[in-house]
């Protein structure tokens, strides 16, 4: 404080006139007590699963995860079939999804604006009127395809599951499935997953509702990854006569990696754990099948929670479910926190990110 | 590119990449188109009646008058209760990173933990509620009991919260610092210019209440175990107890009721709820853009 202000004559010093500090602690604590209570949240949710799923290790050991006998009535708790239909679900979806997000999102940075020069050109036979108007709904309609990407996202899980149980199902065992099932005759490994009577019902139904579910996500993010490339490196690479694919490759692509790593982490993060849309379309078989088809009903640790939380047939069998929400919990934190390390190491690592 | 190929290949490359990127982006809105068009289609009839909306859910098979109107309400109060809940929180956290906590090790690890919160499966945040109501009720000895409808806004609240925390803190950190240092300046407290930035971000804080609401209202897998259904209307008392809504009505039709097309109520059910959601989604869009105009 310095002297001029406890000069005599002047205003009130400054210490007095400084409102009480009561409601800035009470404004200060609320938001602390609140950023704080989500990290209680997160860590609560393993206290809570892990107090009530206590019954269900004690008895059946974690050897219940890798046992292949889910027998509720008499008290047989395996839960392989589960865990194996997480996994390959999850793997089918992400072998589809990653590539053709990927490519969704290189179309609405890269390439959908040179197809619209390339349209706006054609056009210039008709005048630069017409060229410009034709440039502008080209630019519009690759907007339009950007956001109803965008709002598949937001189609809630239910809605996926009934169009892929009575719409897409049927449309899958109809048509789909038989024609891979004979295309795929004689080649060794394909041969043996698709096989067997079509359902609709099934792996390869969930795995692709799966990766329908998680494919906007990726486009988004990757999309904002892609947009984030310096314009100068493109164009460098343009003046050097590189060809739009080689643009996408060479730049694009190389600059925005990481990014698209983080977004797969994410998404795999998604894919493990969503549960309406699978539990609807996978048919729900407790039994890992044996000939590992696709077209063999299956299930999910999501899709297993979602039919039996409900209607438990004692304490142990509660608390296996509970058990196997854990286990969900922790595979799913571990990815979710995964990518936000590697999303965070890479935007310190350099200026590559932004 | 390592050997040179000639021109002509590497434009045919080029065009073959392009017209596969394409036709994907295609096949995505082909999808949506789909589903809408199916949801539209089977959903429509059901709407058109009036029955729909005033009739409670009745047991009977193939009821001409069946309704879902208690589910409607149901889905609305739980969703009410759990923007109540959820948007406090998610607001006084948000503010909490931003303006408080800036820049500290305890705003970083708040907004890795929301981050995580966000990626958590909502059925595995069913099952966390039903174990913590369980504690609530049992070992505390609240009156409060599972199934109801608090623990089915419980359940929203917390897939709520790290959407509005983080859209708050991304939003308030677009406040400049110069609107902060004019009011310290002038002598306000801390806490009037937290109230100061909120309202200079409160078309942005309100984009992110709205995507709350949408992420949320279609869910099911979070009410599954903790607001189950009910035939019934919901009423004061019986909020704290099984409460009829359409997410879960839609999935106990979808199983309980084999059929080849599907029953009538549950295809306008869903219907109600993809435009609720897609029109919250669209709102908060819009304004999202407008903002950043």
């Amino acid at each position: 404080m310095s002297v001029a202000e406890r000069e005599p004559g002047g205003q009130q010093p400054p210490s007095q006139r400084r409102p009480s500090a009561a409601p800035d602690l009470l404004a200060r604590s609320l938001a602390g007590a609140a950023a704080v209570a989500i990290v209680a949240l997160l860590v609560g949710f393993f206290v809570a699963l892990a107090r009530d799923s206590q019954e269900a290790f004690d008895t059946l050991g974690w050897r219940f995860l890798i046992t292949n006998d889910w027998d509720p009535v008499n008290g047989k708790f395996g839960a392989l079939a589960s865990v194996v239909g997480t996994l390959v679900s999850t793997l089918i979806a992400m072998l589809l999804a990653v590539p053709v997000g990927l490519a969704v999102a290189l179309f609405l940075v890269d390439f959908a604006p040179s197809t619209a020069s390339a349209v706006a050109s054609v056009f210039g036979v008709f005048g630069a009127r017409a060229s410009a108007a034709a440039g502008s709904a080209a630019t519009w309609l690759i907007g339009l395809i950007g956001g109803a990407i965008e709002l598949l996202a937001a189609v809630p899980s239910i809605i996926f599951g009934m169009w892929g149980l009575f719409v897409f199902g049927p449309f899958l065992a109809e048509y789909v499935e038989p024609a891979l099932r004979r295309g795929c005759k004689g080649v060794p490994v394909l041969e043996t997953l698709f096989s067997g009577p079509t359902r609709g019902k099934d792996m390869l139904n969930a795995g692709l509702m799966l990766a329908l579910m998680i494919l906007p996500f990726i486009t988004a993010v990757s999309r904002d990854v892609f947009r984030s490339t310096p314009s100068v490196l493109r164009e460098a690479a343009y003046g050097m006569g590189a060809t739009t694919w080689e643009v996408a490759r060479v730049v694009t692509l190389r600059h925005g990696w990481r990014g698209v790593m983080g977004a797969s982490f994410m998404a795999l993060g998604r894919a493990l754990g969503e549960t309406m849309a699978v539990a609807f379309v996978i048919g729900n078989s407790s039994e890992l099948s044996s000939e590992y088809s696709l077209f063999a009903p299956a299930t999910t640790i999501s899709a297993t929670l979602a039919n039996q939380f409900n209607e438990t047939s004692g304490e142990l069998h509660l608390s296996s479910l509970v058990a196997l929400g854990l286990v969900l919990l922790a595979i799913t934190v571990f990815f979710q926190a995964m990518a936000q390390l590697w999303l965070r190491w890479s935007a310190a690592r350099g200026g590559t990110e932004r | 590119m390592r050997r040179p190929r000639s021109l002509f290949w590497r434009r045919a490359w080029d065009f073959l990449v392009k017209a596969v990127a394409a036709l994907l982006a295609l096949l995505g809105c082909f999808v949506l188109g789909w589903i809408l068009l199916t949801v539209i289609e089977r959903g429509g009839p059901a709407l058109a009646k009036l029955s729909f909306f005033v009739n409670r859910t009745s047991g009977v098979i193939g009821d001409p008058d069946d309704g879902v109107g208690n589910a409607i309400l149901g889905t609305l109060l739980i969703t009410a209760l759990a923007v109540l809940i959820g948007t406090p929180i998610g607001l006084l956290a948000g503010t909490f990173l931003s303006e408080y906590g800036r820049d500290t090790w305890l705003a970083r690890v708040v907004s890795f933990c929301a981050n995580v919160l966000f990626g958590v499966p909502s059925i595995i945040v069913g099952v966390f509620v039903y174990v913590l109501f369980g504690l609530l009720a049992e070992d505390l000895g609240l009156p409060l009991r599972r199934p109801s409808a608090y623990a089915g806004a419980t359940a929203l609240a917390i897939l709520l919260v790290p959407v509005v925390t983080r859209t708050t803190a991304d939003m308030l950190r677009l406040v400049p610092d110069s609107l902060r240092e004019a009011a310290l300046a002038l002598g306000a407290p801390r806490w009037r210019i937290t109230l100061l930035t909120w309202r200079a971000a409160r078309s942005g804080i309100l984009t992110g209440v709205l995507l709350g609401i949408a992420r949320v209202s279609g869910e099911t897998a979070p009410l599954l175990f903790t607001a189950l259904n009910y035939a019934y209307w919901p009423t004061l008392s019986s909020l704290n107890g099984r409460t009829a809504n359409l997410t879960v009505t839609i999935f106990d039709r979808a199983i309980q009721r084999p059929s080849e097309e599907g029953d009538p109520s549950a295809w306008g059910a869903s219907l109600l709820i993809t435009l609720g959601v897609l029109s919250f989604t669209i709102v908060a869009r819009v304004l999202l853009r407008w903002r950043a105009r």
